[in-house]
């Protein structure tokens, strides 16, 4: 990884194309923070000058003198609280400005990938784990900024370290050699630190990673650890990777351990090395005592700001990193095209032709030369073993992949040819994962599209969810999702059923969309579809019998290959594979997952 | 639902605990994680001379100034020059104090954070189910996960800066007090409104905290719609929806997490006004006190050195206060779910712990009953009796109880009243130990680890090796499935399993269990379709499995109950009927039912 070497130039040069990208981004937050930033600097050596000449013009004559002039006392007092107080004012317009700029960006970025997350096609997301795309859209973007923050402020510094030279020359020129030797010290030390102890804590966080793994899979796994007595070795796994971890934080914390006294150490060794010098310079009368207070002081002042340099340099690998994991999604081609041709405005059925289709997921042929035609108003049910092809298929009817060979035709137009959301206009998908929003059930139906509470009713009803929807806290309008209300499985399904059947679609197609609804509920589904008032073209993947008995048409796929297509009775009695599977399936299983406190696993995960 | 929907309940994180009894949590923590006190007194003793370093200037500021530039005879450069390498020698001395200070409590909190996780990972498993299936499993992980990360964060980032900067403080004030102790009340009397203003914001500050955090999860959240939810996203053409709502989410964000900057960066400058008006002060009364002879010039320089040293502590303990907070909160939580006493305690803890009879084991209910502590009665007065090696399947519609029959069977849960007992044992005194090793569950789907076939099995006796897991496929009859699968018993499972289908997946668990040897076999089949090839070898592996053991099923496909000895079928929470498949089917009744809704979808 680049990450674990030096910073070399290449990360240098991308680090400054990265700021340079953020500074377009928010230009006038940049320059407000920045300016703020300089005036915090000017006023830091203000407050060194002041002290020098408060050491000078009234404490060291008030001394002499023996007495104390009130105006001296106040002028001091006023002029020390007046410089804070620039001071503090440039600290607030650099720290707001610059976190203004930060959470610009930042917003920017994360719109840009969400844009990208639903601009590319489906194929391209079934390459890439949604926790991959996720941490892109957290960590990799957060560490991508992480050196913004303090941009501004290290912009600052290098000024106010110009700056304090420039004073110490005028002041003596072998105390400013002392800061021209002790600033820098404390800048490269820092960065060292930084590139020393970021790629343990890198592998820190791998090891976080594998410690979290562990607990995930094996608190998912908890009835069986349970049920075999495996805590100890559970445990002792657990522990083993606990420990490997807890031995990289300590090596983490020793390097830590030796560079930040070592970073303390080096302004107040400058200190000293002023006083040792700067007490020769008063002896040979070169310099007032006032000036050597006020060098000392600056010291002191300038040892914490000058870190702020080490962190952006530090930070600038793991940025780099995680900018060009970005880039990566962004610049991620395979959008679907779109052609300009509009479906006409009609309720009738739609007709599906499917003529050579071959497609291969990641290399691996999935399915070749599938041809069939899904008669306007019919219904076809795609029977098939497990890993036959039936899902693949399904999604290429709705366009959600494209075929590698072959075409796809919806009354007489190939998909290619529709224009963007023409297809989704007549043709409805309900997946085997039922996804829920996190919205009401109303949008989740709805999805945006306005629909009166007539046609919602309606849809819910033939998607058998009306009963229990009306039995939530807050019927329609409950909140369900990753944050509200828990569903079942059945119930979520029968969501995304309503979610299709509101749109009135031509075509649905049914991917094992009742898989979790009890047997009995799926028999009044189907008995509903069928007498529905609208017609429909109807393409279901079937497990149950009751499903295939309604088909006018089944299609059997093997292997990625139609096998054969006729009615059930036909196949009953010509395909034996097709009857070895319809006898298996004969065995119907009945549904618990609705009960959560019925399962033995009251949270099904994966 | 994904794994990555669990990561987000993990990092949307529960709100930050009020630092109402903060004290109480580090005593209750340091009681339980005795690995942080280990050499401790020596730590905090390096940490003293480690921050004596910072007054060195001070000092040697007002012994240059009072007695180097001022002596009677101009200046003494040689007086200077041993200050000044006294000075260095003990700057010397104090940085390695300080590596000492530092390297030490990275050890000590290390070791001491690693053995609590793994104390809070053993006790979740120690948990009973139920207790188990409250909490999401998602903040399960994150208590041992991203709760624990967060006191070491804390510790190796803030915490040694927080102790040091107390002990600055304190030597601090010790050595104003030394200069001038009318000058140490002034600063101190500056320094107390800030303290309590500083106090004020930062309890608001962590109000902000929160909602940034809270904004950051509903974020993360609309983000993983638009990758989770893609299929259906695509299908309905709802990208631009799907995109408003992100957005809002985004933007919702970054308000408020300018929000929490506006307070945090006015509190920052803050310390900055205050330590001038305390520098101010002490120049009018320093002078005033010096000219009437109280205070020399050099001690008066020292003080207004003193005077930063004071703040920075005050400022840094301010910046760390609610990493602090969040540090303390992320403890309690393990240190809460280390509290929880498991309800289903293995009486072997308790010194009790009986061992089952020998050979098969029967079954008795004694009026047990059950019912979830928030919820209805599940299970009513269940009187029992099941023989050694009797094949029993448990039938009944969803939630009539069957599957709290068997969670009690194999007391994953403790009855509410009455008792099990097996082979005459009551279940609760039985040793684990025993009990796991003669009781096995097959659950519905198989859940395995992300291992080798072969590492799966040993689970269930870890003594066997490669050709002795291969042996338990054969006489299983699943030798030709093993063939079929690239790599034997090594080929790899995936993630929960998922390079495996369903009912392949319970075909290991069969193994798995079959190996293990139990006396009682409880089986939840499986709900979901499974392939004709793979359903012929469920069964054939299965009725080997059973053979010469007492086995439950809780039956799913009424043909499981045609083959078993004896049929339970429960309703509502009660055993309503029991008797072979032929003697029930024709009474009229819930079993006669629920076959003919069977019969009617199978046939």
């Amino acid at each position: 990884m680049a990450t674990t070497g030096a910073v070399d130039n290449g990360v240098l040069r991308r680090g400054m194309r990265l700021f340079a990208l953020c500074v377009r981004g928010a230009p006038l937050p940049f320059a407000i923070s920045v300016i703020g930033a300089s005036v915090y600097a000017g006023m830091t050596i203000a407050s060194a000058v002041v002290f020098g000449k408060v050491v000078d013009r009234v404490i060291v004559p008030s001394f002499r003198s023996g007495h104390a002039r009130a105006g001296g006392l106040v002028a001091a007092a006023a002029a020390i609280v007046a410089v804070a107080l620039v001071k503090a004012l440039g600290i607030v317009a650099r720290r707001f400005y610059a976190s203004m700029m930060l959470a610009r960006v930042q917003a920017e970025f994360r719109r840009r990938l969400t844009r990208q997350f639903l601009r590319l096609p489906l194929s391209w997301h079934q390459q890439h784990s949604t926790g991959e795309l996720l941490a892109t859209a957290n960590s990799d973007i957060e560490s991508m900024f992480w050196p913004i923050n303090p941009l501004p402020l290290s912009i600052g510094v290098v000024v106010m370290l110009v700056a304090t030279i420039g004073v110490l020359l005028a002041t003596d020129v072998r105390l400013a050699l002392i800061g021209l030797f002790i600033f820098p010290a404390i800048a490269v030390v820092n960065w060292r630190f930084n590139l020393r102890v970021k790629p343990r804590a890198m592998r820190a966080q791998v090891l976080r990673g594998q410690v979290s793994g562990i607990a995930h899979e094996s608190f998912d796994a908890a009835l069986v650890v349970k049920t075999l007595g495996r805590e100890a070795a559970e445990t002792e796994r657990f522990r083993e990777r606990s420990e490997v971890l807890r031995d990289e934080m300590v090596a983490v914390g020793r390097t830590r351990a030796v560079f930040d006294p070592l970073i303390e150490m080096l302004p107040t060794l400058g200190v000293l090395v002023v006083l040792l010098v700067g007490s020769g310079r008063v002896a040979a009368g070169e310099l007032a005592a006032g000036d050597l207070v006020k060098a000392a002081y600056l010291f002191t002042l300038l040892a914490f700001p000058v870190r702020a340099l080490g962190w952006v340099l530090g930070d600038l690998p793991r940025a780099v990193v995680g900018w060009e994991r970005v880039e990566r999604v962004l610049r991620a081609t395979g959008e679907l095209a779109h052609g300009d041709v509009d479906l006409p405005v009609t309720a009738d059925p739609a007709a599906l032709a499917v003529r050579g289709v071959g497609f291969s997921y990641v290399d691996l042929p999935t399915l070749s030369g599938v041809d069939f035609d899904v008669k306007a108003g019919t219904t076809v049910a795609l029977v098939g073993p497990t890993g036959s092809g039936k899902s693949t298929i399904a999604s290429l009817l709705v366009r959600l992949i494209e075929p590698g060979t072959g075409s796809i035709a919806i009354d007489g137009h190939d998909l290619r040819e529709l224009s963007a959301g023409a297809l989704s206009r007549h043709a409805a998908f309900v997946p085997q994962q039922a996804f829920v929003f996190d919205d009401t059930v109303r949008g989740n139906i709805a999805l945006g599209v306005p629909v009166s509470d007539e046609a919602l009713r309606t849809a819910a009803r033939l998607a058998q969810a009306e009963r229990f929807i009306d039995a939530l806290p807050q019927g329609f309008d409950t909140l369900v999702g990753e944050r509200g209300t828990s569903l079942s499985g059945g119930q979520r399904q029968r969501i995304a059923l309503a979610r299709a059947l509101v749109r009135q679609p031509r075509l649905l197609v049914l991917d094992d969309a009742t898989s979790s609804v009890d047997p009995q509920v799926e028999a009044a589904i189907l008995r509903g579809l069928a007498q529905s008032a609208t017609a429909m073209t109807l393409v279901v993947v079937a497990y149950r019998r009751a499903t295939i008995a309604l088909a006018d048409e089944i299609v059997f796929v093997d292997g990625g290959l139609v096998r054969d297509r006729g009615t059930h009775e036909e196949l009953m009695i010509r395909q034996s594979g097709y009857a070895d599977l319809i006898t298996a399936y004969d065995k119907p299983v009945e549904d618990d997952l609705d009960d959560e406190a019925e399962a033995f696993e009251s949270e099904p995960v994966g | 639902m994904s794994a990555a929907d669990i990561d987000l309940q993990a990092i949307a994180a529960p709100p930050l605990d009020q630092p109402v009894g903060s004290w109480q949590t580090l005593r209750r923590g340091l009681a339980l994680t005795p690995e942080f006190r280990i050499g401790l007194p020596l730590t905090l003793f390096f940490a003293v001379v480690a921050t004596a370093g910072r007054v060195v200037v001070p000092i040697a500021i007002q012994q240059t100034i009072d007695h180097g530039l001022r002596s009677g005879g101009g200046v003494d450069l040689a007086l200077v020059r041993r200050a000044v390498t006294y000075a260095a020698l003990a700057l010397v001395a104090t940085t390695f104090a300080g590596y000492l200070t530092n390297a030490r409590l990275a050890r000590s909190t290390e070791t001491g954070l690693s053995a609590l996780r793994v104390r809070a990972f053993r006790h979740i498993h120690d948990l009973s189910m139920l207790h188990q299936a409250t909490e999401r499993r998602g903040t399960l992980v994150s208590r041992v996960t991203a709760d624990v990360d967060t006191v070491s964060e804390f510790m190796s980032h803030g915490g040694i800066h927080f102790i040091v900067s107390i002990a600055q403080l304190l030597l601090a004030t010790m050595l104003m007090l030394f200069y001038s102790w009318p000058l140490t009340l002034l600063v101190i009397g500056v320094f107390l409104p800030l303290g309590w203003l500083l106090h004020r914001i930062q309890a608001r500050l962590a109000r902000r905290y929160d909602l940034v955090r809270k904004r950051i999860g509903e974020m993360l959240g609309a983000i993983a719609e638009s990758v989770v939810g893609a299929p259906v996203i695509r299908a309905y053409a709802v990208e631009g929806r799907t995109a408003g709502r992100v957005d809002a989410a985004i933007e919702a964000h970054a308000d408020a997490y300018l929000q929490s900057v506006r307070v945090s960066s006015v509190m920052f400058s803050l310390g900055e006004v205050f330590a001038a008006i305390a520098v101010a002060g002490v120049v009018v009364a320093g002078v005033t006190l010096g000219v009437g002879g109280g205070l020399s010039e050099g001690r008066l320089i020292a003080f207004l050195f003193l005077v930063s040293l004071f703040i920075t502590p005050v400022q840094t303990a301010t910046e760390v206060l609610n990493e602090a907070q969040s540090a303390v909160a992320g403890w309690r939580r393990v240190l809460d779910i280390l509290d929880v006493r498991p309800d289903v305690a293995d009486p072997a803890l308790g010194g009790r712990g009986r061992s089952l009879p020998p050979g098969p084991l029967g079954i008795r209910f004694e009026q047990v009953g059950f019912r979830y502590p928030t919820g209805p009665v599940v299970l009513h007065e269940v009187d029992l009796e099941i023989a050694p090696r009797r094949k029993v399947a448990v039938v009944g519609e969803t939630g009539s109880g069957k599957t709290t029959f068997a969670k009690l069977l194999t007391r994953l849960m403790d009855p509410a009243s009455g008792r099990v007992l097996l082979g005459g044992v009551p279940l609760n005194e039985v040793a684990f130990a025993d009990l796991r090793h003669r009781v096995v569950l097959v659950p519905q789907d198989g859940m395995l680890f992300d291992l080798s076939i072969a590492d799966n099995v040993r689970h269930g006796r870890e003594s066997l090796n490669d050709a002795e897991v291969t042996v338990a496929f054969v006489e299983l009859g699943l030798g030709d499935w093993l063939e079929t699968l690239p790599a034997g018993v090594s080929t790899r499972v995936g993630e929960r399993g998922e390079a495996l289908s369903v009912g392949e997946r319970q075909l290991v668990a069969l193994v798995r269990a079959y190996v293990a040897d139990p006396d009682l076999l409880v089986l939840d089949e499986a709900t979901s379709a499974v392939d004709p090839a793979t359903e012929v070898r469920l069964q054939r592996a299965l009725e080997r499995l059973a053979e010469g053991r007492t086995e439950v099923t809780v039956a799913h496909r009424l043909s499981t109950a045609e083959l078993a000895d004896e049929v339970l079928v429960f309703d509502r929470g009660r055993i309503v009927a029991r008797g072979t498949h032929a003697e029930l089917v024709g009474v009229p009744g819930v079993y006669a039912d629920l076959y003919a809704s069977w019969a009617s979808r199978s046939r």
